[in-house]
């Protein structure tokens, strides 16, 4: 009796085994059981583990959720689910149906396992200090409403989000009232709307992640504290869509990213106090627009390359720095060979000033006229912000 | 009428300023093209001179060439030919000749290097407009018996089109910003050829998703299958009431 408490026995499920479904297998588990399922398609509605078990799949099970139920539920703490393949999960617009779900529980660790086709994919509620690590989640469904979030975490504290590959659900990753964690190495591309979606999160850090042709990029709003390293946001192209939006985050910092191929790279609303420094901005429509109502943001030492409009705002008001980067639209010269340019350079262009005024203008996109006004308001600048500007350029890219 | 167009079509061929712009064209697109890393940053780029410089040697060539042959036309009236058939034939040759020397030395490296569709595209408008800046000319050579006067008024028109006209359409989008604009653009666009190419070209390019709620206005419009053939309908008829305009004067000028 006391061996059993301390090790914990294995039991096996599969054909011809002692038990022929996870569900009888975890009626006869005790806590720090581990639990082995041979490959095999199982049908068995709902799994409810409320023991603190290892659940592991030997070469990928199938666990069929047939369009009706949540596949896994976890109501217990210290649960592990490893190696299974989670198809065909429910679909309900009254329920947050997924294929695995946390229930307030804390230290639960999904690892490794394949999701496709199912509603939610990974669902953690109130879950604190759990690790979803190497999963693959792929969806289907057709429109916002009949898909849910890949990896979707409500009111979490320490969540390790590390490894997973997210693509065709809603919103890749959501976060909402998640503190203190790490989204580390995870891809997410091609979902609904957003690749990562990040509300009143803390603190929280996401670093080599690469989101990739979202429907909208990827949306961080509400948040102090966030860091941002060494993510790709690329190919996020369209008429709503950002390589990362940012609303009403604070203290916050962005540095080592590259921002590829967006309609915007950066869209700053409402943003107070963050560093963006060593980023690339490269092939956008704009490198960065950047709303009056931000306050204090220091963007150094970023590499501008290609864009279209590297920096667009609506106001004549900045109280931004935009000090040591580098441009490929600068002109001007360095007599003194310091790598530093000698006259400032303004990254907002007329057009882009008159375009935020009157969206109409538009029409006159790549016309002979707004080049030749942006060449002159370069010479003589009268209506462009007079303190947007980069007082000390960088003559060569720099080496990122 | 064939005979003269022949006339017209060799004489024109044989000139070595034809011959420049066709050069001179094929080298800016393969050079365009070479120099950019991405196909479709060469067509923006190429984009701006199709818009500039085609109408502009269009038009100023075509302007010229109606004035030198000044004699050669009285000689034709002079024969039993229809004045109808002898403008007629003057401007296909000059307009067959210089849309050939558009479509080797920019269609084809466009045909080569783009996505089909666009380079379709932006190969047929550069077409359009090379014919559409033809007509535009013999209505100001036949204006004026005075060649450097005509010449002027050419050069007047293609900065009208080319510079003036954005300038007036932004003058207005300011002035009237309060006033919902989305219709008078559609409108606007149509009465520039060189702005409706313009839209064209880019609504098919990726590059349509900058121009956000504006593009969007455009796309519903002109994007559509039956707005893509008004359109081409409103290049055409470009041509045809500017070359009758050209006609009709031509055809009461004592020469």
């Amino acid at each position: 009796m006391i061996c059993c408490t301390s090790f914990g026995r294995t039991l096996f499920v599969g054909k011809g085994r002692q038990y022929t479904s996870i569900n009888s297998a975890i009626a006869a588990a005790v806590n720090g059981d581990s639990i082995r399922v041979d490959n095999g398609i199982y049908r068995e509605k709902n799994i409810l583990i409320n023991k603190t078990i290892t659940l592991v799949g030997n070469n990928y099970p199938v666990l069929d959720g047939e369009h009706k139920y949540e596949i896994i539920s976890i109501k217990a703490d210290g649960v592990t689910v490893k190696g299974f393949r989670l198809i065909h999960s429910g679909v309900s617009s009254m329920e947050d149906i997924a294929g695995i779900k946390i229930y307030n529980r804390h230290d639960v660790n999904i690892s490794g396992n394949i999701l496709e086709d199912t509603f939610f994919g990974i669902y953690s509620q109130a879950g604190v200090n759990c690790l979803i690590e190497n999963n693959k989640l792929t969806a289907i469904g057709t429109t916002e409403q009949q898909s849910g979030n890949g990896i979707h975490c409500w009111k979490c504290d320490s969540m390790r989000i590390i490894g997973n590959t997210v693509t065709g659900h809603r919103d890749g990753i959501y976060f909402e009232f998640v503190t203190n964690s790490v989204i580390w190495r995870n891809i997410s591309f091609r979902n609904k709307r957003y690749g990562l979606h990040f509300m009143f999160s803390h603190n929280d850090a996401y670093i080599c992640n690469i989101f990739q042709n979202n429907g909208a990029g990827v949306s961080v709003m509400f948040t102090h504290g966030v860091k941002m390293f060494n993510n790709v946001f690329e190919e996020n192209w369209g008429d709503a869509a950002y390589g990362i939006f940012l609303k009403e985050i604070s203290d916050s910092y962005i540095a080592g990213n590259k921002f590829l191929r967006n309609t915007s790279g950066i869209y700053m609303e409402g943003t107070s106090r963050i560093l963006v420094e060593k980023n690339e901005f490269s092939s956008n429509g704009w490198g960065m627009k950047i709303q009056a109502s931000c306050l204090d943001n220091t963007i150094t030492h970023n590499n501008f390359l290609s864009n279209t409009f590297d920096v667009g705002t609506n106001g004549s008001l900045v109280m931004n720095s935009f000090d040591h980067n580098y441009w490929d639209k600068y002109e001007g010269y360095d007599l003194n060979k310091d790598n530093t340019g000698d006259i400032p350079y303004r990254p907002v262009s007329l057009y882009s000033m008159i375009v935020e005024k009157n969206p109409a203008s538009m029409m006159l996109f790549r016309s002979f006229m707004t080049s030749l006004l942006d060449k002159s308001e370069k010479i003589l600048p009268t209506l462009t912000p007079e303190n947007l500007k980069d007082n000390y350029p960088i003559m060569k890219p720099l080496h990122l | 009428m064939k005979k003269i167009i022949k006339y017209v079509f060799a004489d024109i061929l044989r000139n070595k300023i034809v011959l420049g712009y066709t050069i001179f064209l094929l080298l800016i697109s393969m050079s365009v093209f070479n120099l950019e890393d991405n196909s479709s940053k060469g067509l923006l780029s190429l984009l701006n001179i199709i818009l500039i410089i085609v109408p502009l040697v269009s038009i100023i060539f075509s302007t010229i060439y109606i004035y030198n042959s000044a004699e050669f036309i009285e000689l034709l009236v002079s024969q039993p030919l229809k004045r109808k058939h002898i403008w007629g034939s003057l401007f296909t040759g000059l307009a067959g000749s210089l849309s050939l020397s558009f479509l080797v030395g920019a269609g084809l490296p466009v045909m080569i290097y783009t996505p089909m569709d666009i380079g379709l595209v932006m190969t047929g408008m550069g077409l359009l407009l090379t014919v559409i800046f033809v007509a535009i000319a013999m209505f100001a050579a036949v204006i004026t018996r005075d060649k450097a006067k005509g010449i002027g008024i050419s050069i007047f028109l293609w900065l009208y089109f080319s510079l003036l006209f954005d300038g007036l359409v932004l003058f207005i989008l300011f002035q009237f910003e309060d006033y919902p604009l989305e219709k008078f653009m559609v409108v606007a666009s149509a009465l520039n050829p060189i702005d409706l190419g313009r839209i064209l070209i880019l609504l098919k390019m990726d590059i349509s998703a900058l121009m956000g709620y504006t593009g969007a206005v455009f796309r519903d419009f002109f994007g559509t299958q039956s707005g893509f053939i008004i359109a081409i309908g409103i290049l055409l008829s470009w041509i045809i009431t500017t070359f009758w305009l050209s006609l009709r004067k031509f055809n009461r000028k004592d020469l």
